[in-house]
């Protein structure tokens, strides 16, 4: 039996600001991982991928990330996912204090 | 000081100028992230988890006040208001945007500092002893032969894509506080028969195959130093495994080919290096020791300083915990903690970075010093000045007395930055200084060092920590495992696993009954953790990490 596919979100770091981005349905990059498009279909993922690395001169580090549909949109499955959409636990800095202005 | 010379600064301007160029390829679209890579590493300019890092390279970890009130602008103006200091004795800056960065090197060239070889297969940052030119115990200055290393390993041609990073750390005194039985290479300044030599180790580092420096040489005379270092790295360069990134450290090499055959090939291809060297080195040594004069030290009363050890408990904790001895009379070597409890290892804000400046101009002869335990020192303080310094640095958050004690921890960033930990280092670290505190037990406990990793890499030492803390990832749940008996000194030793691993919320409990098993069973209160260990064993700490547990479960 093929393992069943896992949602995936298209994500990466920006060029300029080094921060964590997520393709959005719309082609856009958005930096809440909620918003970001989650795709359920292996084939479809595997375009949206090759689409979001040929974008080169706006992104670093491309890859698919594994996410759960919550009541909000995406969500992390793994702990990394969970620091990357949130910020350092230390500081209150990055995404969590962004999301906060 | 060694300032840079006129060449020194046009080769740092040129290389500025040419990354500057390099960044603004790569924001027009003309260099692929592929191409950009291996040029940004070699700025010292990396991606982390939330942002870009640049680490910037502290040689031998000195520093003036003025490049340390540079620090703190670059801190200011380009990033959150705060630096880290490494356990490589660097500063790293968490979120530069990539288009400052050039920006941001300018402003460190200015003050004869840089980022270049702090990444990437070279031979990186050359470490010293942290107290150099102030220990009591030191048999020479470690730092021109450090500076000499440097000049001679900056963009050295041959060494530019090793099949690794190569690491170099020196000491001038016995005891060691380099660490140097865990570099690639490490250098200890010795005398023999009223020569000054170096005794040369190969192949210890500590990573995921940790391996303790095995003796090349007992004995490099002085003029041989620099033809010796380049047989040793040429031989590995040429052996060293490039199929393999696992693999390919010299310490790997070593452990393969054999401590013998490598010394039979350093000596072979030193018969060739030696000829190539024509002196050059030894006037350009002679020079740089001149930039390493001792400061005049002045003779004065301590009363001041008797007068308020014997009349403030805080200021004699402080003093009997932070201050080492130093070689001149009257003189102190001032240990700064970074390691406030609670706060984040190794960071300083700009104010604080400020302030150390100040402090170093007014008390210290211009000097400070970063350790790779990633606190920051005053080499050369008059006792007489203390009582004042000490207050000013009360003020600041920065007169923490747990020097060597269980707080004074050694952490990775972790996976609250690094791109590649597989767990969180800082809040482990956070709440186990926390913990001890709230229990005002750690001056009882004594001299104590844990040290955490986030991955197998080992940045944060772990396997050199007398307790050593390795963050991983099992089964997407972060799981700490615990050695013992790690030791980073001249009796240098890695740690032993206890067994199975411990979750993030029974990390510090464990930590915790480890020490309460350390404080039952010691013979008295001088004999320390490590030597505890050493007499007992690993029995009665595994007994006390697993069997109460088990008890507390049953319960």
């Amino acid at each position: 039996m093929p393992k069943p596919f896992t949602p995936k979100v298209v994500t990466a770091n920006a060029l300029i600001e080094g921060d964590v981005i997520y393709l959005a349905a719309d082609d856009s990059w958005v930096r809440d991982l909620a918003k970001a498009e989650v795709i359920t279909d292996e084939a479809i993922a595997q375009m949206r991928l090759l689409d979001a690395q040929a974008r080169a001169s706006e992104t670093v580090g491309v890859y698919l990330a594994d996410v759960k549909l919550g009541t909000n949109g995406a969500e992390p499955t793994h702990f990394r996912e969970d620091f990357r959409r949130t910020g350092p636990s230390n500081y209150f800095h990055g995404k969590q204090a962004e999301a906060d202005a | 000081m060694y300032r840079y010379t006129e060449f020194d600064t046009a080769f740092i301007q040129e290389r500025n100028r040419q990354f500057r160029a390099q960044v603004e390829r790569r924001i027009a679209g003309n260099l692929t992230e592929d191409e950009f890579k291996p040029l940004r590493l070699m700025n010292g300019l990396y991606l982390q988890l939330h942002a870009y890092m640049l680490r910037v390279a502290i040689p031998y970890g000195t520093l003036s006040s003025a490049q340390m009130r540079q620090l703190a602008l670059l801190a200011e103006k380009w990033d959150k208001g705060y630096g880290h200091f490494t356990t490589r004795q660097n500063i790293q800056y968490n979120w530069p945007k990539l288009s400052d960065v050039p920006d941001m090197l300018d402003a460190l060239a200015e003050v004869n500092l840089h980022a270049i070889q702090t990444s990437g297969n070279t031979i990186r940052n050359v470490t010293a002893d942290h107290f150099a030119g102030a220990a009591a115990d030191e048999i020479a200055d470690p730092r021109p032969v450090a500076e000499l290393l440097r000049q001679w390993s900056t963009d050295h041609p041959e060494f530019q894509f090793l099949p690794r990073k190569f690491k170099i750390a020196v000491t001038g005194a016995p005891n060691d506080r380099a660490v140097i039985k865990a570099h690639d290479i490490g250098i200890e300044i010795v005398s023999k028969d009223g020569q000054i030599g170096y005794r040369v180790l190969v192949g210890g580092g500590l990573g995921r195959t940790p391996m303790i420096g095995k003796v090349l040489s007992d004995f490099v005379p002085q003029e041989d130093l620099l033809p010796f270092v380049e047989a040793t790295v040429s031989v590995w360069n040429l052996l060293g495994r490039r199929d393999n990134k696992y693999k390919a450290r010299i310490k790997i090499t070593v452990h393969e080919h054999g401590i013998e055959e490598i010394q039979r090939l350093v000596e072979a291809r030193f018969a060739e290096t030696k000829a190539a060297f024509n002196g050059a080195d030894l006037d350009l040594f002679e020079e740089i020791k001149l930039s390493f004069q001792p400061p005049a030290f002045r003779n004065a009363p301590e009363d001041d300083f008797t007068a308020a050890y014997d009349a403030d408990p805080v200021f004699r904790s402080w003093a009997d915990t932070n201050l080492a001895q130093h070689k001149a009379p009257g003189y102190a070597i001032v240990q700064v903690s970074l390691k406030a409890h609670g706060q984040t290892p190794g960071d300083a804000s700009a104010e604080q970075m400020r302030v150390l400046a100040d402090l170093a101009e007014r008390f210290g002869h211009d000097e400070l010093r970063i350790s790779h335990e990633q606190n920051v020192i005053l080499p050369h303080v008059h006792k007489s000045d203390l009582p004042q310094l000490h207050q000013i640095l009360k003020a600041h958050g920065l007169a923490t007395a747990n020097i060597g004690k269980i707080s004074d921890i050694i952490a990775c960033p972790g996976m609250d930055y690094c791109a590649l930990a597989t767990a969180r280092s800082i809040p482990i670290a956070t709440q186990i200084a926390t913990r001890f505190d709230e229990l005002k037990t750690e001056h009882e406990i004594g001299d104590l060092k844990i040290k955490i990793s986030g991955c197998i890499n080992a940045c944060g030492h772990h396997h050199v920590g007398h307790i050593g803390i390795l963050g991983l990832d099992r089964g997407g749940v972060e799981t700490y495992q615990i050695t013992l008996g790690g030791d980073a000194t001249e009796t240098a030793a890695l740690g032993e696993r206890t067994g199975p691993g411990f979750s993030y919320e029974e990390i510090v409990p464990a930590i915790e009954r480890l020490v309460d098993a350390y404080l039952d069973q010691r013979e008295s209160p001088e004999e320390t953790f490590l030597q505890a260990y050493r007499r007992l064993g690993m029995a009665p700490f595994k007994e006390a990490l697993y069997e109460t547990e088990k008890n507390a479960e049953a319960a």
